[in-house]
């Protein structure tokens, strides 16, 4: 039997009240190391840098961040983000009309996206792994089919589409506007999760379902919003993903499903449903891209980047493990 | 848990005595539900006053379940009818009951545990905050919410909880049942029904949850308490409906017989008539001019 107060045990009850701390001080943590390894690290090009490339991967990591916090999972990510992108592409370059419809006409794909998922999961009441595994093969091929395996280049979209990619300098530091979106999403979904109702119906759904609906939730509708709110940020994220990029192309975000339940797991989100926070999520997608580019820096090859970020999930999850044990 | 308890000293008690006439809060007439050729209820009555708690006691098999889920709306009765302030009702799910005001504690304790007390407390009735910072932006009055729901916990006599913001994971098996009582009492309930509260707790947490069982009796509100715990079931229980084999055996008191009668009872080595020896008869139904043989006075704190 171990005292309660003991350092571990305290510890473990801090990290369980505020589970943004751990990626927090894992962020922390490894930018000094890569500093320390290569003073550039710390330079404010390659910090922009960084952050730029961080926008898309966070976004997407926004919904799935939601999904995964109602006990579900989202594989479709980067197909639905690749669908959204070639719409807004396709229709503004191709078929001529006005950016910022293409655009809506782009999210609305996401959403509508989301909403398949979403009733397939809450209404035929399909496990999401098995949905999204799915749909994910479905919107790929219908990506494909839609664009004809052609990409479209900036050069041929009207100005607001490459918009986000557009340079914001704050300081010493180049951002994009791309990066200023994402931020304003990762605000508005927090303070949608923590400070309305929908949200704590989200983190209850996603705790215990029956519980939820024993308290008069409607577990179906909270399901559904999620799904949908995620398509609608997927449909964004391919909206940055054009400025990003700057050529809308069915090759890109070739890792964007297994990278953002990455950045969700490390971010201190629990897979099991009902703890965690989009703020953590942030810090997760941050942690993995200062990994590529400090291991990078530090003249490592780029192969233990890929065994760092595997080390860092399992051990992300085996924390969670270990926090979830708190009991008084 | 004596048996002797006469009437003389049951009224000074609780001047408030429930009157056991006039509307009954919540009543059941001749619920009956089949599940196959299983026979859950057959022809089960039930009244319910204001004031008084009603104990269900019964052997596995016996039917309380099945009487609560129909109760609380979990399950639809396939005959019978079911009446609030007397005024008939249909539940088509728990939430329909609610509506209704009868708010019931499951035995797994519809809680989040990742949500925090006061979170709890107001699952699914959220309060938004006043102003356009509630009404555009739908922000959550969450200081409000857990000021009022200190007090809430603080009036039903829950002490031992310090901190409201406390995720509920955190808490021991007895504070987590009385959140769940406090919820089920808030919000202009009409009745609460608890499933065998005290069946994981320890003897002093037990005694926790009896106490706010009478606090919310002596408060006015009618409690129907499921249980295998006679003791628990004399102390508290102003009436006792016993089951058996899908019928009501009877409803006796505290008083009219003795926790052995009621075992028997419970699992027929005797019937209500032969049981009912021990002078002023037992309630049969439901006795609107019954007193209560119940001496209180063992009171926790």
């Amino acid at each position: 039997m171990r005292e309660r107060e003991t350092p571990g045990a305290r510890l473990q009850q801090t990290l369980h009240r505020h589970p943004a701390i751990g990626p927090a001080s894992v962020l922390v943590a490894s930018v000094i190391a890569f500093s320390i390894a290569n003073p550039r690290f710390l330079n404010s090009t390659n910090l922009s840098l960084l952050v730029q490339q961080v926008a898309v991967l966070a976004t997407l990591a926004i919904g799935q961040t939601m999904i995964i916090l109602t006990a579900g999972i989202d594989l479709s990510v980067g197909a639905a983000a690749i669908l959204a992108q070639m719409v807004i592409a396709q229709t503004a370059a191709n078929n001529h009309i006005p950016g910022v419809l293409a655009i809506l006409l782009g999210v609305a794909v996401g959403a509508l996206t989301g909403l398949l998922n979403g009733f397939l999961v809450t209404r035929i009441k399909l496990p999401p792994f098995i949905v999204t595994l799915g749909t994910l093969s479905i919107y790929t091929s219908i990506g494909l089919k839609y664009s004809n395996g052609q990409s479209v280049y900036a050069s041929a979209m009207p100005k607001i589409l490459i918009w986000t990619g557009n340079y914001v300098n704050i300081g010493p530091y180049q951002l994009t506007t791309g990066v200023i979106l994402m931020l304003v999403l990762f605000a508005v979904t927090s303070y949608a999760l923590t400070r309305t109702a929908w949200g704590r119906h989200v983190y209850s759904t996603g705790d215990d379902a029956e519980a939820a609906r024993l308290s008069g939730i409607k577990t179906g509708r909270v399901l559904l919003s999620v799904y949908l709110v995620a398509g609608v940020i997927f449909g964004l994220a391919a909206w940055i993903l054009i400025g990003r990029v700057g050529v809308a192309s069915t090759n890109n975000l070739t890792n964007a499903n297994l990278d953002s339940i990455t950045a969700v797991v490390i971010g201190g989100t629990s897979l099991f449903g009902g703890r965690g926070a989009v703020l953590g999520t942030l810090f997760g997608a941050l942690i993995v891209q200062v990994f590529q580019s400090g291991i990078s820096l530090a003249g490592v090859q780029s192969l233990y980047q890929v065994l760092a970020e595997g080390i860092l999930v399992i051990v992300a999850v085996a924390l969670d493990q270990w926090i979830r044990k708190v009991r008084r | 848990m004596s048996t002797d308890v006469n009437a003389a000293s049951v009224n000074e008690e609780r001047s408030a005595t429930p009157a056991m006439s006039g509307t009954p809060t919540l009543e059941a007439r001749h619920l009956v539900k089949t599940f196959g050729h299983v026979v859950g209820l057959a022809d089960v009555s039930l009244k319910l006053y204001p004031g008084e708690v009603l104990a269900i006691i019964g052997d596995n098999g016996a039917g309380k379940s099945t009487l609560i889920k129909c109760l609380s709306g979990a399950l639809a009765p396939d005959q019978g009818e079911i009446l609030v302030d007397g005024v008939k009702v249909v539940f088509k799910s728990p939430v329909d009951a609610r509506l209704a005001g009868i708010e019931t504690v499951f035995q797994n304790l519809a809680v989040s545990p990742a949500l925090d007390i006061a979170s709890n407390l107001y699952l699914g009735r959220e309060r938004r905050s006043k102003g356009p910072a509630g009404r555009i932006f739908r922000m959550l009055d969450t200081r409000g919410m857990r000021e009022s729901a200190r007090e809430q916990l603080s009036d039903l006599g829950i002490g031992t909880i310090q901190d409201i913001t406390q995720k509920v994971e955190t808490l021991s098996g007895g504070q987590r049942q009385a959140v769940a009582v406090a919820r089920a009492a808030a919000f202009g309930s009409k009745v609460v029904i608890l499933d065998e509260p005290t069946a994981a707790l320890g003897v002093r947490e037990s005694g926790q949850v009896l106490g706010l069982v009478k606090r919310l009796r002596d408060r006015g509100m009618p409690v129907i308490l499921i249980s295998h715990n006679m003791p628990q079931v004399f102390e508290v229980a102003d009436r006792i409906h016993i089951q058996r084999l899908g019928r009501c055996a009877g409803v006796i008191t505290p008083g009219s017989h003795t926790m052995e009668e009621a075992v028997a009872i419970m699992t027929g080595a005797t019937t209500l008539d032969q049981a009912a020896g021990t002078g002023r008869g037992a309630a049969q139904g439901d006795g609107p001019d019954d007193k209560h043989g119940r001496n209180g006075q063992n009171d926790p704190e």
